[in-house]
């Protein structure tokens, strides 16, 4: 035997020829997207050709293609120059970095976002602390999804349901009866979860494509309800004038009633409207915690094993003496519950809500969300969050390009890491010696 | 201890198991044999609920449980270990023994930890690495430890020597034997592998077209004429 050839021979023509190939694809897709602009003219409408982008398109899918084959053709093809092979990896050492760093990266999140708003600079600035709060509100979202899809693998694309039902709760408890956030709060989650109960039975027999499809059903079923259902909803007008949380009773106001105390007057700080802001943030980060805190817990629990138990074969799960039943509903649930509590913020941040906040899209982000992170991962949630919710708000500047940078990275994920950036499953038990032990929890912070 | 009487199950319209009549006595170990698509498997999923027996009655000691739910059979002392192993791979060793262990006492645990890892001391090895990850020889000690983490008095056991190395099919064998022998579980096992299974087994029971056809000791069906032209010799 000769020496194994490890680079094989480049067929220059046939790389050309995919990469036209492509170029084509590229060019049929553009000249009716890109190349045709309607613009208003005297007389109507008329068409504006932009032939220039379309060349520029095609060119650069042509030449990203030939460099991508050509890649693809001159890497390492045998095995053991390419070190472990993409399944070893995953089912041996799978997450080498959360493993070793999990714990630190997740401590050193945590600090960070519990420091930030004083660090000063650019981080203590209303914007971002704004924009943490809408990725914090995501993560929190993504966690709660997390237990549904991540932990018992039930597949659920109407998630944002519950995060309306828990919004809706609050506002029309709060507007018609004058009940505070901390008294709606749990009464806000346990109607979402009983929402989820709601989705739950109907679906108990379903799995995977079959349920995902109804879980659609039922989340667009929810937000048309709101839609028409003028009376109580206030239909596309939404319902607006929500109050504002208080500080354990201590409003956020600049003015202070007769007999009593704002935050700022108990505190004997002087007045400044970040105060709410700053509070609303680590509302939503002590939410979020929780969820995460009670995840983490819930795994090494009989019920949370017998939900990842679930998702690997129900068939296994029924003749260990599983109820499949139980344990599906109280998954939908206590996931349902948790996207109430974050819908309920949610209202109280915003002070005004309508069904458009509420539509299929938010149910696709979160989802985009927990499998992009790794299904079950909870750090990588955090991870996923930041990076879609937060890219997506950095990239406004782009204006238009920012769905397509959007596009790009989920794909360039996908491409790069098929099954989410974290998707090392950390296991519930180990044994050190003889002695049982839970294993340190090392994922998951905000 | 188990008594199936007249037992008719259906997948749609195709009739499965068309009237099994079978009786299993505490302490005994029994097989039933026949070829691919006889029933057996459709008759040990019977008895745990998955799919429901249409017609006759299943019966596990003083209690009836033809409509019983598969998870309150199960919690009555029948554990099964189905066909294809099914371990859940992405969970550890040790997890998937977890998901098996009694629900009624988890301070038996650690106890039967130890005694599963007695029977099979590869598991102990293998403690903290995935079940997907093992081989199938231990993948199939592993379903068998799992379904014996509940203190079952009752093993049901789907094709335990399937796609195995025969060394294998032996040390698995040897423990069905040992703990039929010392831990007074009751065993009812189906198999393709007739020679060993009916060596094993006290009695058996020979399945063709979803019906029994001949039953006995495991010894005399071993040397009837018609199970050896059968399941035996050739073919």
């Amino acid at each position: 035997m000769s020496e194994v050839q490890t680079r094989p021979r480049v067929e220059i023509a046939a790389l050309l020829k995919e990469s036209v190939v492509a170029a084509l694809v590229a060019l049929g897709l553009t000249v009716v997207m890109v190349g045709m602009k309607t613009v208003d003219q005297p007389g109507g409408l008329g068409l504006e050709y932009r032939w220039n982008w379309v060349a520029a398109a095609v060119a650069s899918v042509f030449i990203g293609r030939f460099l991508f084959a050509l890649w693809r053709e001159t890497r390492p093809r045998h095995a053991a120059e390419r070190g472990p092979s993409r399944q070893q990896r995953m089912l041996t050492s799978g997450g080498d970095f959360i493993r070793k760093f999990g714990l630190w990266f997740s401590l050193f999140a945590l600090g960070f976002a519990i420091a930030m708003p004083f660090l000063g600079g650019p981080f203590s600035t209303r914007y971002f602390i704004d924009v943490a709060t809408y990725v914090t509100i995501y993560i929190m979202l993504g966690w709660g999804l997390n237990i549904v899809v991540g932990l018992a693998g039930l597949l659920d694309l109407g998630y944002v349901a519950f995060y309306a039902v828990g919004a809706y709760a609050y506002a029309l408890l709060s507007t018609h009866f004058g009940l505070s956030f901390w008294v709606v709060l749990p009464l806000a989650g346990m109607m979402a979860a009983s929402f989820g109960m709601m989705l739950g039975f109907p679906v108990l027999r379903l799995r995977g494509d079959y349920l995902a499809i109804v879980t659609l059903g039922f989340g667009e079923i929810i937000r048309i309800i709101l839609l028409n259902w003028y009376e109580l909803t206030g239909g596309p007008d939404g319902i607006s004038g929500i109050p504002r949380p208080s500080f354990f009773g201590l409003d956020f106001s600049r003015r202070v009633p007769e007999n009593g105390d704002t935050f700022h007057t108990f505190f004997g700080l002087d007045y400044s409207s970040m105060h709410r802001i700053i509070f609303l943030y680590y509302l939503i980060l002590a939410l979020a915690l929780i969820t995460n805190w009670f995840t983490l817990r819930v795994r090494k629990l009989p019920i949370g094993r017998a939900w990842e138990a679930l998702r690997e074969d129900e068939i296994a799960c029924r003749s260990l003496g599983i109820n499949p039943t139980n344990t599906k509903l109280t998954a939908f649930s206590i996931g349902a519950m948790f996207g109430g509590f974050a819908g309920s913020f949610f209202a109280t941040r915003q002070g005004f809500i309508s069904p458009e906040s509420f539509t299929f899209i938010e149910s696709a982000v979160i989802l985009a969300i927990v499998v992009l992170g790794g299904l079950g991962s909870q750090i990588g949630v955090v991870v996923a969050s930041v990076v879609l919710i937060g890219g997506t708000e950095l990239f406004r500047g782009l204006e238009e390009y920012r769905m397509l940078t959007f596009g790009a990275l989920m794909v360039a994920i996908m491409v790069w890491k098929p099954r989410g950036l974290f998707s090392f499953r950390r296991p519930t038990v180990i044994l050190e010696g003889k002695k049982i032990v839970g294993s340190q929890a090392g994922e998951g912070s905000g | 201890m188990l008594t199936l009487e007249g037992v008719q199950t259906y997948y749609g319209n195709i009739e499965a198991l068309k009237g099994i009549d079978l009786e299993v006595q505490q302490g005994e170990i029994v097989t039933i044999i026949g070829a691919n698509g006889a029933g057996k498997s459709t008759t040990l999923m019977t008895i745990c609920g998955l799919p429901r027996a249409a017609e006759g009655r299943i019966r596990f000691e003083q209690y009836d449980i033809t409509r019983m739910p598969t998870h309150e059979i199960v919690q009555l002392g029948i554990a099964q270990s189905p066909e294809g192993r099914r371990i859940f791979p992405r969970m550890t060793v040790l997890e998937n023994l977890q998901m098996g262990a009694s629900k009624s006492n988890p301070d038996f645990f650690e106890q039967d930890l130890a005694h599963v890892q007695e029977l099979f001391p590869i598991l102990k090895k293998r403690e903290n690495q995935r079940g997907g990850t093992l081989s199938g020889g231990e993948q199939q000690m592993l379903a068998i430890a799992r379904a014996l983490m509940s203190r079952p008095r009752l093993l049901l056991l789907d094709e335990p020597s399937l796609g195995l190395a025969p060394l294998v099919v032996r040390q698995i064998f040897e423990v069905i034997e040992q703990i039929n022998r010392e831990d007074d579980v009751t065993v009812l096992l189906v198999e393709q592998n007739a020679f060993h299974a009916l060596k094993l087994a006290h009695r058996g029971y020979v399945m063709v077209n979803g019906r029994i056809t001949l039953s006995g000791a495991g010894d005399e069906l071993l040397d009837m004429p018609e199970v050896r032209a059968a399941y035996l010799e050739g073919g």
